[in-house]
C-alpha cells in the first residue's frame, strides 16, 4: 500500500477540486489531514484572524493620517479637527456602542468654538472615523478622498456647483452615527463618514462609507445610505468616489438620504442575465 | 395582577441586609449569568453576591406566577397573547407544583425522562425555560437538554438521537454563482448540507432570491440530494417567490421575542402564517412537511430597541415561542454573530450557545447552533471547538458547514466541513438517514460507520468539474 510515497503525502489528503479557489475566495479544496485541516491551512487561518485582531485592536494614527492628507493639493484650506468620542478605550468602545455614537465634552467644545468662528455655510463635513479597523482608515482614506475630491472641486467633470467642504474630522474609538453629532455641531448640509468595518478574515482592511443628509443626533439607519467594502480588492476607488458624488448629488437634490433615496448608480449594469442559473454543478 | 410599582415584590434576606428586586422582569434580569449585552441595557446585576442571591430568590418562584404576571403586558404585544393563549394546562399539570428551583431537580430527575420531558412541552412557557436555565449550570443545559428529542423532516428527517445535520452555507459576496457552485461541491463532498443548503443572499430582493432557489432546487435534483433548500431573505420576499412560481422548499426568516422586535424586522405572526400556508401550498416535501427556518440571537430585542427592560437571554427564548408555533424544519441561534456589546468572550458566548439551545429543546423546537463568533469578540476558534463539542454532546440538531470556516460573505467565522467531521468522529453522530444513504450511494462516505471520506472524486462529479476546469 503506497509505500512508495512519503509519509507526508500519505497523512494529508488532497481535494482534487482544490483548482476551484480559482472561482472563489471561499476556502474551498483545502484538503484534510484525516477529517481535520491540514496544518498549512490551519497556520494561514490564524494568521488571517490574528491581522484581523490587530485591525481592530491597533490605534489609528490619525495625526500622521491627516498630514499625509493635508499635504494633497486637493485638501480643503483649513485646519483639520482630532475628535474623541465618549469611549475613553477600545474594550469600552466594543461594550459600549452608545458611548462612541457621540462626542466627548473636549471634542464637542472644539467642534463649537469652530462653528461660532466661521462665517462659511458648509455643504458637507466629512468624519474620519477608526471605526472596527484602523487598518482599513489608514489604507483606504487617502486615496478615496483623492477620487471624491476630484468631483467635489469646481472643475468637476458634471459641471455641478462646487462643494464647500468643512475641516475633515479625525474621530478616535467612534461608530457611525457619531458623524450626526458633528454634522449638527457644524451645521453641515450633511456629513458622509468614512469608517473601518467590522474586519473579516479575508478583508481587514475594508472601509464603510456612510451619508446622512442633515444629520442630526438620534438618527437611525433608515437615515444613511451606505456604501461597503471600499478597498483595492473590493469596490475600488473610483467605482466607490463614483457612487459616493451619485448618492451625494442626488441628497444635495432631495434634500434627504436614507430609504428614500436609492442608489440607481448601477442600474443600467444590472439588467443582463440576472435570471440565469447556469452553473458547472449543472449541465 | 401587576405588583405595585414602588415597592418591589420580591425580597431575600441574607444575614442582616435585605436583597429586593423589583418585579419578576428585574428578577430574571438580575438572575441571569453576567454577559455584557444585559450591562449595556442596565438590566445586569451590580455585584457577583446580588447575582446568586437574584438565583436563590428566583429559584422560589413558583411556576404559575410566570403565567400570571407576563413579562411584556399581555395587551402591548402580540407574542405574549401566543404565549398565554396557546398554553396548555393539560400538560402543565405534571409540573404546575413546582417552584423554578424544583423545576431545575425535576427535570435532571429519572422522573423526566424523554417521553414525560414531550408530554410537558406544550405547558412550559419561555419565561419558565428562561428562568430554569439561568439557575443550570452547563452540565446541567446539556444533560436535560440531550433527553429532549425533536423531530421534524421535510426531503429528509432531522434531529433523530445520535445524529447531527449540518446547513451547508456557500455563501458568496456578489451571489456569483460559479463562487457558490464552488462551496456547494466542496460542502457536499465533505458530507455536509443535511439540515439545509441555505444561502444568505448578497443582493437581497425578490429577483435575486428567485434564481439563487432556483439554482440550489437544479443542483438537488440533477444529483438526488435528499435535503432542502433555502435563501435567507426576508419573509416577505420568499411569498413573493412562491407566487411568482418559483420552487421554494423552507421561508426563512429572522425573529425575535417581542412584537416590537418583530416589528422592525419587518414582519407579524400573520405574515409568518402567510408564508407558512404559500410553502406548505407547493407539496414539495417528501418525507415531512415542516417548512420554516427561523434564525435567532440573543441582543437582537435590545439592538431593535425593543426588550421592554427584560433581560435579552429571556427575549431570546420568548422568540422560541414565535417559531414553536409554525412547526420549524430548523432554528438556529446565531450565537456569537451580534458583537461583543452582546456576548463579550468565548465564555459568554458558550453559555449562550448552551442556554438557547436547552431552551429551544425544552419547548421542544429542532435547535441547531450557528456556533460563531465575529473578528471584534475576545473569542477564536478553540472557543467554537468547545462549544461544538458541548453542543454535540447535548444532541444538538445541526450546525452550520463552511469552506474553511470563513465566511467570504458575512465576514464572520462559523464552523467548517471538516468541524462537522470532527464532531462526528469524536462522538459518533451520523447525518440524516436519507443524506446518509445518500453519501454511500454516490461514494461520497467510503466507509459511513467511520466517517471516511473517499480519497478520489465520486464518480458523478467527474464531469461537472471538467466542464468547469477543462484542461486546467
Amino acid at each position: 500500500m503506497a509505500q512508495d510515497t512519503s509519509p507526508q503525502q500519505d497523512a494529508v489528503t488532497k481535494n482534487s477540486w482544490q483548482k476551484l479557489k480559482a472561482f472563489t475566495d471561499a476556502r474551498v479544496g483545502l484538503g484534510r489531514s484525516g477529517v481535520s485541516t491540514p496544518t498549512q491551512h490551519l497556520l494561514a487561518f490564524q494568521l488571517a484572524h490574528a491581522q484581523a485582531i490587530d485591525a481592530v485592536h491597533t490605534q489609528l494614527d490619525a495625526h500622521q493620517l491627516a498630514q499625509q492628507i493635508m499635504a494633497q493639493d486637493w485638501a480643503p484650506n483649513c485646519a483639520p479637527l482630532f475628535l474623541h468620542s465618549r469611549a475613553t478605550d477600545r474594550a469600552t468602545y466594543l461594550q459600549r456602542p452608545d458611548f462612541g455614537r457621540r462626542l466627548d465634552q473636549a471634542s464637542a467644545n472644539r467642534l463649537d468654538q469652530h462653528a461660532q468662528s466661521v462665517t462659511t455655510e458648509y455643504d458637507l463635513a466629512i468624519a474620519v472615523v477608526d471605526g472596527l479597523s484602523s487598518l482599513a482608515v489608514e489604507q483606504n482614506t487617502l486615496p478615496f478622498l483623492a477620487a471624491l475630491f476630484g468631483y467635489l472641486s469646481t472643475e468637476n467633470p458634471l459641471n455641478q456647483p462646487a462643494w464647500s467642504v468643512a475641516p475633515i474630522c479625525f474621530v478616535e474609538q467612534g461608530r457611525v452615527a457619531i458623524g450626526d453629532d458633528i454634522c449638527e455641531r457644524l451645521n453641515a448640509k450633511c456629513v458622509l463618514v468614512l469608517i473601518g468595518e467590522r474586519p473579516g478574515l479575508s478583508s481587514p482592511d475594508s472601509l464603510g462609507l456612510y451619508l446622512t443628509w442633515g444629520g442630526k443626533v438620534g438618527y437611525t439607519d433608515a437615515f444613511r445610505n451606505c456604501i461597503s467594502n471600499i478597498r483595492p480588492a473590493g469596490l475600488i476607488y473610483p467605482e466607490a468616489a463614483r457612487k459616493a458624488f451619485y448618492l451625494l448629488s442626488e441628497a444635495r437634490t432631495l434634500k434627504l438620504s436614507g430609504v428614500k433615496l436609492k442608489d440607481r448608480s448601477d442600474d443600467d449594469l444590472l439588467e443582463h442575465d440576472s435570471q440565469t442559473t447556469e452553473n458547472f454543478l449543472i449541465s | 395582577m401587576s405588583p405595585n410599582r414602588n415597592t418591589p415584590q420580591f425580597r431575600h434576606i441574607l444575614g442582616e441586609r435585605t436583597f429586593t428586586f423589583a418585579d419578576l422582569a428585574d428578577l430574571m434580569a438580575k438572575a441571569t449569568p453576567a454577559r455584557s449585552g444585559d450591562r449595556l441595557a442596565g438590566v445586569a446585576a451590580e455585584t457577583a453576591e446580588q447575582r446568586a442571591v437574584a438565583q436563590m430568590t428566583l429559584a422560589d418562584v413558583p411556576l404559575p406566577l410566570f403565567l400570571e404576571q407576563p413579562l411584556v403586558p399581555y395587551e402591548d404585544d402580540e407574542v405574549t397573547r401566543l404565549i398565554i393563549d396557546e398554553h396548555d394546562k393539560a400538560a402543565f399539570a405534571p409540573i404546575s407544583h413546582l417552584t423554578v428551583g424544583g423545576f431545575r431537580d425535576w427535570l435532571l430527575s429519572d422522573l423526566a425522562s424523554p417521553e414525560v420531558l414531550k408530554s410537558i412541552r406544550a405547558g412550559v412557557t419561555p419565561e419558565m425555560a428562561a428562568a430554569v436555565s439561568k439557575i443550570m449550570r452547563n452540565q446541567d443545559l446539556i444533560l436535560v437538554a440531550k433527553k429532549c428529542h425533536v423531530r421534524t423532516a421535510f426531503r429528509n428527517t432531522i434531529g433523530l438521537p445520535g445524529h447531527l445535520s449540518t446547513r451547508l452555507q456557500p455563501n458568496h459576496p456578489t451571489d456569483d454563482l460559479t463562487g457558490i457552485a464552488a462551496s456547494m461541491l466542496d460542502g457536499l463532498l465533505y458530507a455536509n448540507g443535511d439540515a439545509v443548503i441555505g444561502i444568505n443572499p448578497a443582493t437581497d430582493n425578490v429577483q435575486q432570491a428567485t434564481r439563487l432557489i432556483k439554482m440550489m432546487d437544479e443542483v438537488i435534483q440533477h444529483y438526488e440530494i435528499p435535503t432542502q433548500s433555502c435563501v435567507l431573505t426576508h419573509v416577505t420576499n420568499t411569498i413573493e417567490c412562491v407566487e411568482q412560481g418559483a420552487p421554494v422548499d423552507l421561508v426563512f426568516q429572522s425573529i425575535g421575542g417581542t412584537q416590537a422586535t418583530n416589528d422592525s424586522f419587518g414582519f407579524n405572526l400573520a405574515t409568518l402564517a402567510e408564508a407558512q400556508d404559500a410553502a406548505l401550498s407547493l407539496k414539495r416535501g417528501t418525507v415531512g412537511n415542516n417548512v420554516m427556518y427561523f434564525e435567532t440571537g440573543q441582543g437582537s430585542a435590545l439592538s431593535a430597541n425593543a426588550n421592554h427592560g427584560l433581560d435579552q437571554q429571556t427575549c431570546e427564548v420568548r422568540a422560541y415561542a414565535v417559531a414553536r408555533k409554525f412547526n420549524p424544519l430548523l432554528v438556529n441561534t446565531v450565537v456569537g454573530f451580534i458583537g461583543p456589546e452582546y456576548l463579550y468572550d468565548g465564555k459568554e458566548i458558550t453559555r449562550a450557545g448552551l442556554e438557547d439551545h436547552f431552551c429551544g429543546k425544552l419547548l421542544g423546537l429542532p435547535m441547531g447552533c450557528d456556533v460563531c463568533y465575529t473578528n471584534h469578540a475576545q473569542a477564536d476558534q478553540n472557543d467554537m471547538d468547545n462549544l461544538l463539542t458541548l453542543l454535540g454532546v447535548a444532541g444538538c440538531t445541526f450546525i452550520m458547514g463552511i469552506p474553511g470556516s470563513d465566511d467570504i460573505m458575512l465576514n464572520y467565522q462559523t464552523t467548517s466541513f471538516h468541524d462537522a467531521l470532527y464532531a462526528r468522529r469524536v462522538l459518533g453522530l451520523k447525518p440524516a438517514p436519507e443524506f446518509d444513504a445518500w453519501l454511500a450511494k454516490m461514494e461520497i462516505f467510503k466507509n459511513n460507520e467511520q466517517f471516511t471520506l473517499n480519497s478520489q472524486l465520486p464518480s458523478a462529479f467527474q464531469s461537472s468539474l471538467q466542464r468547469l476546469l477543462g484542461g486546467r
